[in-house]
């Protein structure tokens, strides 16, 4: 939020690395330059971006989720029960089902960061663990699998319309409703006020915790939606789904230049910052890099883009008012010190 | 993680009876009394000495390294990355051994490569002045990744006879070497937080980072040399923990991290930093030691155990928050 000029050429930056990145594969494989590959990579990448989007508004929010993967587990073993146990039920009611019930895990992360004033990252490990083990509780350790399953569950996200798959275009309208709304609604502004400088939004009279909890509500909502994508992509659930794959979703953001300080990074940052880690996840096994070193290397870009992102996040602004309490909104702040300056 | 923190100065300075009745310690004391009481009831085989000194390896090794964690999360930082840096420590102790080196420099090797992973995070949270959660997100997949490349899908476990008395050793009769070494390093990681200029340090870094700064403390070096004493612990777990297991594999220690952070948390160490106490982390290794060995007694898998820690996680430390509502609520109806 401080500088747009230099927030848009940080974009175009980590945009310029991924076409070299493409390019390079490329060179070495000509065959991944095919339009067929690269919107393979896309649609592989569709479910990191999704995830990425509510994570970017949780911490826009000065918080973290680190429960999404549990939540999307646990959504999905939910509808694959549910439509192995009645195949009759519509695939769009499912879906709406696994968002609304990701939006109510989501919820309670969101309500004891708001009314119960937990750390956002205390919260979200225990409910990370809750969510996990409440699979296997559902599941008794069992699988679902592919035969268990409707054809019409396991063919959605895999239609084509228009040249894509159904879930690249679900990422697509995901990423294009994030992209208005946090440009263009007060609604969406709020998180970047909220996450910014929550003395100066508890100020201008805006429920910094509240606006915490849209942002779990929504990200849980979309873990909720990614729970039925990705156990209908790969036609199975089981208890491990998606095991770690929060720190993959938290690093597409940091990656895209999101400041794990709040307040700071766009829709289409964390786009590339996805992208980028499923090029190289796409790229790897095409130029014959084994597997293994798959890991070390997400780890090491990790590392080099949060580096070459600290350097444009310095020089905040002078905080001139007292911090208030702006998680708990009705505690007088004047009976308060700042304990960070 | 950066959160608005606020602290409400009282206008009564507290009570003996408060400082020594309502401390959090004794809190946990209480629940850990009535967990153990609970499984003497549940299983008769609880009490039997060898049974309980089986409990012990179950949490030294984690509970070694939450000291130094808490000492880390203390001065408001945090290290995702020491179940890697396990497994990273254990790769190079195995290909040590493959290679024919003495126990001595398996031993220190395994802590140098610790030390390392500790210097390394430290050095790029302070130098770049990055937030050592995502740091340490990202050597948490680095480190484990070298392991990766390094050992494929493969296990070492040539390690010479004598190396298995760190892991499964006894020092007398059923106490293990293993607890024993972890008491030990309770008392001085008790002496250091507690006794020394070094944890009063600590402390004034997580209470005011600027003041600490302005104060003349060195607060950069001061937090590089934390992260190397987590990593230095972090070592000698790995140690102990393939000592224990005999064998060296890429997924070992996997997500420990989480069980140590939740260990640390429930001593009552703030997340946000400046407040917590060694005493309170070491009845939490107990009280989670108990409540997981408690659960095994009665054959609870371990996924359903980590839904009862996640739980009590989230409620031991609801409870403080929400006296403290009700309290300020009062406070202002009067």
């Amino acid at each position: 939020m401080t500088n747009n000029g230099l927030l848009k050429h940080r974009e175009s930056a980590l945009a310029l690395v991924i076409v070299v990145l493409i390019l390079t594969v490329a060179a070495i494989t000509p065959d991944f330059l095919s339009a067929k590959s690269l919107l393979g990579a896309f649609n592989d990448t569709s479910m990191l971006m999704i995830l990425a989007m509510g994570q970017m508004l949780v911490i826009l929010t000065r918080c973290i989720d680190l429960s999404v993967a549990a939540n999307l587990a646990l959504t999905g073993m939910v509808v694959a029960m549910i439509n192995a146990a009645m195949p009759g039920v519509p695939i769009p009611l499912l879906i709406v089902l696994a968002m609304v019930m990701g939006s109510v895990l989501g919820a309670i992360n969101g309500f004891f960061v708001w009314k119960v004033g937990v750390p956002a990252i205390v919260v979200t490990l225990g409910t990370m663990s809750i969510y996990r083990g409440v699979v296997f509780l559902l599941s008794d350790g069992a699988w679902v699998n592919s035969h268990q399953m409707s054809a019409s569950f396991i063919d959605f996200p895999r239609n084509t319309l228009i040249g894509l798959p159904v879930m690249s275009w679900i990422a697509l309208v995901v990423v294009a409703m994030l992209f208005f709304v946090t440009r263009h609604l007060r609604f969406g502004r709020d998180f970047y006020t909220a996450g910014g400088n929550p003395t100066a939004a508890f100020y201008t009279g805006i429920n910094v915790g509240q606006v915490q909890f849209k942002a779990f509500v929504i990200s849980g909502m979309l873990a909720g939606l990614c729970g039925y994508l990705w156990v209908s992509r790969y036609a199975v659930a089981y208890v491990d789904v998606a095991s770690g794959f929060e720190l993959q979703v938290v690093a597409a953001c940091v990656i895209g230049g999101v400041s794990i300080m709040g307040g700071l990074g766009t829709v289409l940052g964390c786009v590339l910052g996805a992208l980028f880690l499923g090029v190289i996840n796409n790229a790897l096994p095409v130029i014959g890099v084994s597997p293994f070193w798959q890991m070390a290397i997400s780890g090491a870009v990790i590392i080099i883009a949060v580096i070459a992102n600290a350097k444009a996040e310095k020089a905040p602004g002078r905080i001139i008012l007292r911090r208030a309490v702006t998680g708990v909104a009705d505690v007088n702040p004047t009976a308060t010190v700042a304990a960070k300056s | 993680m950066e959160h608005v923190m606020t602290r409400t100065i009282p206008n009564t300075l507290s009570t003996p009876f408060k400082r020594y009745f309502l401390r959090w310690e004794t809190f946990l004391l209480l629940v850990t009394v009535l967990v153990f009481f609970t499984n003497t009831q549940i299983s008769p085989y609880f009490l039997d000495p060898w049974s309980l000194s089986d409990m012990t390896f179950n949490f030294s090794e984690k509970a070694i390294i939450a000291l130094p964690m808490a000492m880390l999360i203390i001065c408001r930082e945090i290290d995702l990355s020491v179940a890697s840096t396990i497994a990273l420590s254990s790769v190079c102790m195995g290909l040590a051994a493959q290679a024919g080196f003495g126990i001595e420099v398996i031993f220190a090797l395994s802590i140098i490569v610790g030390i390392g992973c500790g210097l390394f995070n430290g050095f790029i949270v302070t130098w770049f002045n990055i937030p050592s959660i995502v740091v340490t997100i990202g050597t948490m997949s680095l480190f484990r990744g070298i392991t990766y490349v390094i050992l494929g899908d493969t296990v070492i476990s040539d390690y010479p006879p004598e190396f298995a008395f760190f892991g499964q050793g006894y020092v007398a009769w059923v106490i293990s070497f293993e607890f024993t070494l972890f008491m030990i390093l309770a008392l001085v990681f008790y002496v250091l937080l507690h006794h020394t200029n070094f944890g009063r340090r600590t402390y004034a870094i997580g209470n005011n980072p600027v003041g600490a700064l302005y104060s003349g403390i060195k607060v950069n070096k001061h937090k590089v040399v934390v992260f190397a004493l987590v990593g230095a612990m972090s070592g000698l777990a790995a140690i102990l923990l393939t000592s224990r297991l005999g064998s060296t594999r890429p997924g070992i220690a996997f997500a420990w991290e989480l069980q140590i952070v939740t260990m640390v948390v429930l001593g009552g160490v703030s997340i946000l930093g400046g407040s917590g106490t060694i005493l309170g982390v070491v009845i939490a290794v107990f009280l989670m030691g108990l409540v997981t060995f408690g659960l095994g007694l009665i054959n609870v898998p371990g996924i359903v155990m980590n839904v009862i820690i996640g739980a009590m996680l989230i409620t031991v430390i609801s409870i403080p928050a929400v006296l403290a509502r009700f309290r300020e609520r009062r406070r202002r109806s009067v």
